[in-house]
């Protein structure tokens, strides 16, 4: 827990110094005047796919929890082209994403609970319409 | 790399106000991703807090799987939102407000919040650990939200409403 503190902490203050806890700025880039959330997004990754190459040599399993160390691998189908594009619409209007929303908090932009309210609605109406079909369902579809 | 390849003037106007911050602030955030995944072998996602911190007041099983690691998503939460608090007392000189307008913020934020969970992941998580983990699916996922959202942006331009 502590550990996980802390790594939100530089994440949250990278979001922080990189300007992305700013919709004005998210949006100068998908409006073309501004691609330094490139840098942002990329240079991210890059980081973490280091780390992701490097750790599973270095030892088997994660001091804290014991679990393995693996990648970030989910299941292709079309809810990741459906979601994205839904994502797409809501960061493209707002210029706001759910780790940005959290930060843009900590920079003291209240406005954006506006945002976050918004957020958990709609993960609640996913949610709810997501259980009810799951359990109308004989066979429960894969939940992710 | 990018910048070296273009004369000095087309990146001043790519990048009107440089790329220091956005290079560095993208350091720190893969390395809050990476202090984690070492300690715990987790790949963090930031969206994954929505459904979790809602499975404490509902009971629906899509919330519920979500039961187990809701805690320690919430102590990710509020660090992202110290370390910010970090950044904007001792380099932004104090809060600082979107113009964005409450109407497009909040709708868009239902369109997030649904998208996000229906396509498996966000910026964070796809974008950050995702494309890390070179996974198909996040790349696709990426490439998906990024031109929907460029179009999506740039039609709210076209007609007008600013910022």
């Amino acid at each position: 827990m502590p550990l996980i503190f802390v790594g939100g902490l530089i994440f949250g203050f990278g979001l922080g110094f990189s300007h992305m806890a700013r919709p004005e700025v998210v949006l100068d880039f998908l409006q073309f005047t501004d691609f330094g959330l490139l840098f942002v997004m990329f240079g991210a990754a890059i980081v973490t796919g280091i780390a992701f190459a490097i750790m599973p040599r270095v030892s088997d399993r994660a001091p804290l929890t014991g679990d393995v160390y693996g990648r970030r691998l989910k299941s292709f189908d079309r809810n990741v082209l459906i979601g994205g594009a839904i994502f797409g619409v809501g960061w493209g209007l707002s210029g706001i994403c759910p780790g940005a929303a959290y930060a843009s908090i900590g920079i003291g932009n209240f406005t954006i609970l506006w945002a976050l309210a918004g957020m958990f609605a709609g993960a609640y109406l996913q949610g709810r319409w997501r259980s009810q079909r799951a359990a109308s369902e004989t066979t429960p579809a894969g939940a992710d | 790399m990018f910048t070296e390849l273009l004369p000095l003037s087309l990146t001043a106007e790519l990048f009107p106000n440089g790329i220091t911050r956005y290079a560095v602030g993208g350091l720190f955030v893969g390395l809050g991703a990476v202090v984690i995944y070492m300690g715990t072998g987790i790949a963090a996602g930031a969206s994954t807090f929505l459904e979790s911190t809602l499975s404490y007041v509902s009971d629906q099983s899509r919330f519920q799987q979500y039961r187990s690691s809701r805690d320690w998503r919430i102590v990710f939460t509020l660090g992202i939102i110290l370390g910010a608090a970090v950044y904007a007392v001792f380099w932004q000189g104090g809060a600082w407000t979107t113009d964005v307008q409450p109407w497009r913020l909040l709708l868009g934020g239902v369109f997030v919040g649904i998208g996000t969970r229906i396509g498996k992941g966000c910026t964070s998580g796809h974008g950050v650990c995702g494309v890390g983990s070179a996974s198909k699916t996040s790349i696709v996922g990426v490439v998906t939200f990024l031109l929907v959202a460029i179009v999506t942006a740039q039609l709210v331009q076209l007609m007008g409403v600013s910022p």
